[in-house]
């Protein structure tokens, strides 16, 4: 049916979600059925252009879509139902909040007439999911519903991204209405208040080049707005390094827009960043924050944060600009855009950072560079933990694969060890710190990429958060790879407690663990225990040979901290870089109160 | 610092003054159901603070209402506050009525009076020098309308306080730039170039003042 005889046609309001769906490029849909969207479900029913994925929880569905979302770079689709299904979604909407992740989730509601009444599985979703999305929507007339999706989908992948709830009455779904067609053109002048920024002002640009040509020690400081921003930014950033030869470092969410294995790479920035990205950002004089929001597992203590440096910061959310950290340049404006036009201005300019400058400011990073600081030795016949996650990243270098993770020190190790030369590879939940992110995510990740070997880094206290998903994984025949870092502790809040709480082990023990190569037969998938350093490597292969979902149970020194580390409160060159530093003395009495 | 700027972004020193001052700011947005919750659910998630807030339908056509708040904050907060205003969806214009030029402002208040004898000429005496009108009127008490700035309506709100208050009822601040430029929907505001700062009461520039030094009115 062409888009013209489709504008203006008559069809009831679950025909109109899904043709709006349709045109919106929507191939998959994660979701969980219900009493309010069952007409919803009679539509997928009756079509085949839209694959539905049936997760286990609504949660899972939204981390799902996410994890689509951030390795295709497409939106996110979420289905759920009324009440409890909004509710359970709310994590996860959260989650894509704070990450800027595309995510646009149809909700279930009860009739128009019953709204306010208190009925059977009703709850104010649109007031619950108000602070925790980019915007939403109830809709109460059919004839409106294909413009607001069109419109959702809008909101959710323009400017800074983000998830976009839509609440469906079941009258309005299941009336009658008419459908519209998308607007052409470019929908971003088109909306009648929703502007985002897009191309930055040029006078900003030129007076960010004003700093970066007077540069002595620069460095760039990058975060998910480049990833955000698409591949073509990622090559525009490389570009700009290797034009200006400047050092970058990245956020958690950055990872992989600079490839890891670049001559000018330092490692990731903060809280568990590297020795040099630290220090670099501490000494620098010209910050060039390309897409990152100084957040506070970035910046540490905001009084000594970066003391001397004059800051640039491009950002396409003008309320990330001046919120934490107060900076000389403004750029508003995507970060793709931002990167092409001041590589475009950089090229313009004569003038050049004095090569001696440079050299020096190297030459101290490589000073720097020389303390190793994720140094660590495997040795006797416990597993540490970042031997295992390196043997995994030497092993699936090669392949097109994606990680996720859940959060807790294996998140921090894996962004330590598992080094990403490409965006869109790298899935975590960094602003939120979601545990239960890192599995459905994995199989959001692997439904956008049937080909790419998608693996969940987890620890044993966070897959059980989500641990039903893998009967989706099973369901779909999702070859998805489970690699728990088993210490049998919630590892990151113990090594707090160790070093914040003098070693009062609070409930952070792992009690009553399931045996999870047992847990995963029950599921119908494989599993593998490793407790041997020497068969660590076998045990990998073995896992990438088998063609379905796996699950690796890797046993790993209980006592590992993760390491280095800027103890909350203090300043980025106070950074701790391992047990023998006597942590306890640096972390101040006001740092404790500090998340 | 200055010579990085480029024009219509905020200058660093102003940035970090650390007063705290009181503006007015205008929102311009579409009149739909739950804006308000969106823009007050803004200040209470954040932690900002409202002074006063007036919300009303201001082109049934076109379907706009305007919101009216008074904040205080230091510069950087303030600059935040416009910033995420402006983010919202249904929101067209947000305008810094303090900042950008100079603007009226009047507060509409009922206040019940209650009184025989003197206080109760009194009373009548002290609402004829505010201008007032009496709305009600009872053997035993008046109901004044006074309006004004904020500072002339918590005046004469003290004045009555001997005099036998018993209730007072304001609108808040409904404000509005001076001169022809009018606010107009369908524009971004970008963060304004700073051609002043607010009226500065104090030198005292590195103490962070806790309260809007420009009067003592009280929060509502």
């Amino acid at each position: 049916m062409s888009r013209d005889s489709l504008d203006g046609r008559q069809m009831k309001g679950a025909a109109i979600i899904l043709k709006a769906l349709e045109e919106q490029g929507v191939e998959v849909v994660f979701g969980y059925p219900g009493g309010a969207v069952l007409p919803i479900y009679d539509e997928i029913f009756k079509q085949n252009k839209i694959r539905h994925i049936l997760v286990r929880h609504e949660q899972g569905a939204v981390h799902a879509a996410e994890g689509y979302a951030r390795s295709t770079g497409k939106v996110g689709v979420v289905l759920v139902t009324s009440g409890p299904g909004a509710t359970n979604a709310v994590t996860g909407l959260t989650d894509a909040l704070m990450d800027s992740i595309p995510v646009v989730c149809l909700t279930g509601q009860v009739p128009t007439h019953l709204i306010g009444n208190d009925a059977f599985q009703e709850a104010d979703t649109v007031g619950i999911t108000r602070p925790c999305t980019k915007h939403n929507y109830l809709v109460k007339d059919p004839n409106n519903l294909a413009k607001v999706i069109h419109e959702a989908f809008h909101v959710a992948r323009s400017g800074r991204p983000g998830p976009v709830v839509v609440d469906l009455p079941k009258d309005v779904v299941m009336a009658d209405g008419t459908y519209s067609t998308a607007p052409r053109g470019v929908y971003r002048e088109k909306h009648k208040t929703y502007r985002p920024a897009f191309k930055p002002d040029p006078a900003s640009i030129e007076a960010a080049v004003d700093l970066m040509v007077k540069a002595e020690r620069p460095l760039l400081y990058t975060g998910g707005g480049v990833i955000n921003a698409g591949p073509e930014a990622s090559k525009t950033l490389t570009e700009l390094v290797n034009e200006t030869g400047f050092p970058i470092t990245s956020t958690l969410m950055g990872l992989g827009s600079y490839a890891a294995s670049g001559p000018n790479w330092l490692g990731m920035v903060g809280m568990h960043g590297t020795y040099e990205a630290n220090l670099a950002m501490h000494d620098c004089d010209v910050m060039i924050n390309i897409g990152a929001r100084f957040d506070d597992r970035v910046t540490g203590n905001l009084e000594h944060f970066s003391p001397g440096s004059k800051k640039i910061h491009v950002d396409v959310d003008q309320s990330s600009i001046n919120k934490s950290v107060i900076v000389d340049v403004p750029v508003i404006g995507d970060a793709g855009e931002a990167l092409k036009a001041i590589l475009k201005a950089w090229k313009a300019r004569k003038e050049r950072p004095k090569p001696k400058a440079l050299k020096a400011w190297w030459a101290e990073i490589k000073r720097w560079k020389a303390v190793d600081c994720l140094n660590y030795t495997q040795a006797g016949k416990v597993i540490k933990p970042q031997y295992a996650i390196e043997r995994l990243f030497e092993l699936t270098k090669h392949k097109k694969t994606f990680i996720s993770t859940e959060v807790g020190q294996h998140q921090m190790w894996a962004a330590q060890f598992y080094r990403f030369d490409q965006p869109n590879r790298w899935l975590t939940s960094g602003g939120l710190g979601t545990m239960g992110y890192g599995l459905p995510a994995a199989i959001g990740a692997q439904l956008g990429n049937p080909d790419g070997l998608v693996i969940d880094i987890a620890g044993e206290a966070s897959i059980l958060m989500n641990i039903q998903e893998l009967s989706t994984a099973v369901q779909y025949r999702l070859p998805v790879k489970v690699f728990i870092i088993n210490n049998q502790y919630m590892g990151m809040v113990r090594q707090w407690q160790e070093l914040l709480h003098g070693g009062r082990y609070s409930e952070s023990y792992s009690d009553s663990l399931p045996d999870f190569v047992k847990l995963a037969e029950a599921y119908g998938l494989a599993g593998l225990r490793v407790t041997d350093p020497a068969k660590v490597d076998d045990t990998i292969k073995e896992m990438m040979a088998i063609d379905g979902p796996v699950i690796v149970d890797v046993a790993v020194d209980q006592k590992e901290n993760c390491f280095p580390m800027i103890p909350s409160g203090a300043a980025h060159n106070q950074m701790i870089l391992g047990p023998e530093d006597e942590p306890e003395k640096a972390i101040s009495g006001a740092g404790l109160a500090l998340v | 610092m200055s010579s990085n700027l480029y024009e219509g972004s905020v200058p660093v020193s102003v940035l970090k003054d650390t007063v705290v001052y009181r503006h007015t700011i205008a929102v311009l947005v579409d009149n739909e159901a739950g804006v308000l919750a969106r823009v007050v659910g803004l200040f209470s998630g954040r932690g900002y603070n409202i002074e006063s807030l007036t919300v009303s339908e201001v082109d049934p056509e076109a379907q706009l209402s305007r919101i009216n708040l008074v904040t205080s904050g230091t510069r950087q907060i303030v600059e935040q506050i416009k910033a995420q205003l402006g983010r919202l969806v249904p929101v067209h214009t947000v305008k810094d009525l303090t900042d950008e030029g100079p603007s009226v402002g009047r507060d509409l208040a009922l206040v019940k009076v209650s009184g025989v004898g003197e206080d109760r000429v009194e009373a009548l005496r002290i609402g004829d020098i505010f201008r007032c009108n009496v709305v009600d009127s009872a053997p035993d008490s008046f109901v004044f309308e006074v309006v004004g700035s904020s500072e002339k309506v918590d005046a004469f709100i003290a004045l009555m306080k001997p005099l036998g208050l018993i209730e007072v009822s304001r609108t808040g601040v409904a404000a509005i730039a001076r001169g022809a430029a009018g606010l107009v929907a369908n524009t971004v505001a970008p963060s304004a170039k700073v051609k002043k700062v607010a009226k500065k009461p104090s030198p005292k520039r590195k103490s962070a003042v806790k309260k809007a030094p420009t009067s003592s009115k009280r929060k509502r």
